[in-house]
This record gives C-alpha cells, structure tokens and sequence, in this order.
C-alpha cells in the first residue's frame, strides 16, 4: 500500500489534507515506514486511525476502531502469556499462578472485545502472526530468550503490561460518547494496572532490586534498557494539567513520588511502534 | 471565579500530537460547559448545613468527589506512616510511604485544581481502624485502594471534558497499582482475584452513590452527592 499515494488522491479533493494532519506529517512519514511491516489486517486499523484524527472522532466507526485496536493488544498479551505458562520456565506455585491468572484475564480481554466489536456491527480483526523474540518475525530478536530466561520473561511482560495500562489511557477520550463501551474500557485498564503492579513486584523480589516498584518511577525502565525505553519515555511528568506536582502546596513530595503518582498516555502510533516489531 | 478548565486548556503535557485538536476543543466546547457548571455550582458548595458538604454538579462535582475520595486516602496513610503497625518491615514501610505520598498528591492536585470550587478539608473517623494492627491497617488499605479504583472507573462515564477524563485515567492506574501491591502484601497472588475482577476480566465499577456509602463511615463530615450527574 503506498501510504503517499493515498494521500495525493485525498489532496484532489481536500487541499488542506496536509494542515489538518499537522503537526502529523512527521507520523505519517513514520507511518508509511511502518507500514510495511505491519500485520496486514492492522494496517487499515492504523491508517484509519490517523484519518479519523484528522477528520473528528467521537463517531460510533472510531468506537469500533478504538474496539479493534485495544483487541490487538490483547491478542499479544493473551498469546503470550499463553506461551509462558505452557514453557515451563515459570516457577511453580506463586509465580505460575500469576501467570495463569494474567493468562486468564488476558484471553477473557479478548473473548469480551470481541464480541463487544460483533455487537457494535464490526467484525473483529484476525490475530496478528506474533514474534515475541522482536524480530519481526524472524524469531531471532533482541528476546530471542523470552521463554527460555525467566528473568527476560518478566522483564517482557512488564513492558507489555506497563504499555497496555498507557495504551488503554490514551485513548478512553475517543470513547466519551458511549458510556458502555468507555466504562468497560476503564474496567480493562485498571486491571492491565493490577497485572503491571505485580509483575513489577515479581521482578522486584526476583532480582532483589528494591529501585523497582510496583508504580514507574520517573522513566525508568527498572533496568530492562533501552530496548523498551519507548514504553517509558514521557512517564517522567511532574507536572499535571499546569499544576506542579513536587513539593505541591509545600507538602513534601519528591519528583520521584510526582512522577508515580500519574500514569501517562501513549498515543496509537507511539503504540503500534513499540508493537511493531513483535509483530511478524 | 477561577475557571479550572484555564489550567487544563493550557496543560502542556497532552500528547503533542492530540494538543491542537484538543485545544481547539476546550476552546470551543468545554471551556463553554465547564462556564454552566461552575456558575451552578458556585452558590453553595462550601456550605456545610444539614444536608452535608454539597460536591456540587457536572464535571466539578465529579472532581470534588474524587478530591474527597483522595483525602480520606490521604489522610489514612499519613496517619499509617505516622504510626507504623507493629512488625512492620522496611519494605512494607517504604512502599506506605511512597501510597502515602501518591495520595497526598493527588488530595493537592485536585484541591488546586478547582480552586474556589474545591469542598473544604474533610473530618475523618478511624475509630473502627486499630492502626498498631497489621491485618487492620492492610484491610483498611485494599478496601479504600479498591473502593478508589472502583470510584474512577464508575465515574469516568460521568464526565463530559475528555482533558478531566484523560486525569482521572492517569490517577486511578496508580490507585490500580496500589491495590494490587496492598493485596499482594496480605496475600501474595491476589492482586486481582475474582472478589474483584469479573468473568470478562472487568475490574470493578460503581456510582458515586455505592462509594459514598462505603466511604462515609470513615468520614466525619456529611457528603451530599445530590447534585452529581448520575448518566
């Protein structure tokens, strides 16, 4: 698909195509890069993403698209914790009972989404082939030892979880208009948060690393690096809605604390470039 | 008056690539609904009569009851940290203060946020609490960690302006995060079990008028949450 070329047709008909994109022609060019390697069925899911910014949301087609895209997340997640439990890496009781619990609610996610997508008129989207090594199916990534290393699977599944949770936030805005559909987005994210909280703290006690906890602390990475630094950047805010956090109303609040005590958005395209190279 | 939704049209931390549209719409619409709210609400919510301290309506009253939710929380984990339950571990004790300071965060976040709007400093009631008790003190926490989670997600829907929605969706994660951790630290591997988490994998979500309920036994103050949007 040329994504230029899509474009150019659009500009016939609406010149000012490209002022009401802006300022996202930037992601566009990082979009036509993209496209390329995104699972087929995501494509239309993403170009219609960036479209319906363009031209207003809040209409019942960006409610089926916000559907379409959070069940994208969850296929990840659900196959992939399917694939830890069933590797037999996870230690037994606790820590395999946590996974099977997120395993669990991963695949109700997706079972649920589904069939809020059927009862909105779509069809949802297939399952992406996933590569959870991020190598854009070549299984040879920089994870190529996710289920063969315990500790890379943790760190893994924290990046996931702490991405869904920014995932979900980012767009509940586009949801406004139906209350339904907002609520049950809302009862998601709170339990990618719980899912998160305790992986983090899973990771904690398994590294004997007391500098993770179950909330991110300014942009840190809790020492996976920067292969996942893009699922943290911009979680470094103090300052919320014009109001500075540290120190608020001479309280002593560290920038630390500031920095945890909100979570942060991540757009779809911020999404779908951490995505993209799990995606074969 | 102090218009709130000044501060949150200006926020310079929306996603830089949602902040044109997004301001034009504050500029357009919200600035215009949040003028009807707080006009109606301006008359008397800092009055405490008989009929308890009015939250007032619309977007500034969901944030006054979030503001009242965040300074019961506040002030029990001031309270935690101030007198560490007996046995307390490092741990337990630094991970407290860092909820403590989560909470009290947001109690001055939202307290600065609605300026005048704001209800006043609520009276709390911990007698039911024993605070040198370890199984008291995490009991209290994961059900306030959990009623918090549930206010918010109960809520979101009763808010018009998509900058407040996308403010309580960067707060209520964190109280999500706190739950789990309170859970986990009373019995590991229930951070989200199924007192609390549905067949479809749903957190919960309840209505103001659920929360307060549960809320008030722990306040001395008298909330009125009459004038709430309830769809």
């Amino acid at each position: 698909m040329n994504i230029q070329q899509v474009i150019t047709e659009i500009e016939k008909v609406d010149p000012e195509v490209y002022d009401r994109m802006n300022p996202r022609r930037k992601v566009i060019q990082q979009f036509a890069k993209l496209g390329g390697k995104l699972a087929l069925s995501a494509v239309p899911l993403a170009l219609g993403s960036m479209f319906s910014k363009a031209y207003g949301r809040g209409t019942n087609g960006t409610i089926l698209e916000v559907l379409q895209y959070a069940l994208t997340l969850e296929y990840l997640e659900a196959e992939f914790y399917t694939k830890a439990v069933a590797s037999g890496i996870v230690p037994a009781g606790a820590p395999t009972g946590a996974f099977t619990t997120i395993r669990d609610h991963e695949n109700a996610h997706v079972t649920f989404l589904k069939a809020a997508i059927t009862a909105s008129g779509g069809t949802p989207i297939a399952k992406p082939t996933f590569d959870f090594s991020a190598g854009n199916g070549s299984g040879n990534g920089p994870f190529k030892a996710v289920f063969t290393d315990y500790g890379l699977l943790l760190a893994v599944a924290q990046t996931f979880e702490d991405t869904g949770v920014r995932a979900y936030k980012g767009r509940a805005a586009e949801l406004i208009s139906n209350n339904d559909v907002l609520t049950a987005a809302l009862q998601i994210h709170s339990v990618e948060a719980r899912h998160a909280a305790h992986i983090r703290y899973m990771r904690r006690n398994f590294l004997s690393n007391t500098t993770i906890k179950p909330w991110i602390t300014g942009k840190d990475t809790g020492g996976i690096g920067a292969a996942v630094q893009a699922s943290y950047n911009g979680e470094d805010l103090a300052v919320q809605a014009g109001i500075t956090i540290t120190n608020i109303n001479g309280m002593s609040i560290s920038v630390d604390a500031a920095t945890e005590a909100f979570d942060e958005p991540l757009t779809d395209t911020q999404v779908l470039a951490i995505v993209d190279p799990f995606i074969a | 008056m102090k218009l709130i939704s000044t501060n949150v049209s200006e926020d310079q931390h929306v996603p830089s690539t949602k902040a044109a549209g997004r301001r034009k719409f504050l500029a357009q619409t919200a600035g215009l609904l949040t003028i009807a709210a707080v006009a109606d609400s301006c008359k008397k919510d800092k009055d405490n009569n008989n009929n308890g301290i009015d939250l007032g309506s619309g977007d500034i009253g969901i944030l006054n009851y979030a503001y009242a939710l965040e300074q019961l929380e506040a002030a029990f984990y001031t309270q935690v940290v101030a007198s560490p339950f007996s046995g307390i571990t490092d741990t337990e004790k630094k991970l407290l203060t860092d909820i403590r300071d989560h909470e009290i965060a947001h109690r001055e976040f939202f307290k600065n946020a609605l300026g005048s709007k704001a209800i006043v400093a609520l009276e709390v009631n911990f007698a039911a609490i024993n605070f040198a008790s370890r199984d008291s003190v995490l009991g209290t926490a994961k059900a306030f960690e959990d009623l918090g989670v549930s206010a918010y997600n109960g809520a979101g829907k009763l808010i018009t302006d998509p900058a407040y929605l996308l403010l309580a969706g960067k707060i209520v994660s964190v109280e999500a995060r706190h739950a789990a951790l309170i859970r986990d630290l009373i019995s590991n591997g229930s951070f989200a079990d199924n007192t609390v988490i549905d067949a479809n994998g749903l957190d919960l979500a309840k209505a103001p008028k659920d929360v307060l309920m549960t809320a008030s036994s722990f306040l001395k103050s008298k909330i009125n949450a009459n004038n709430l949007p309830t769809t």
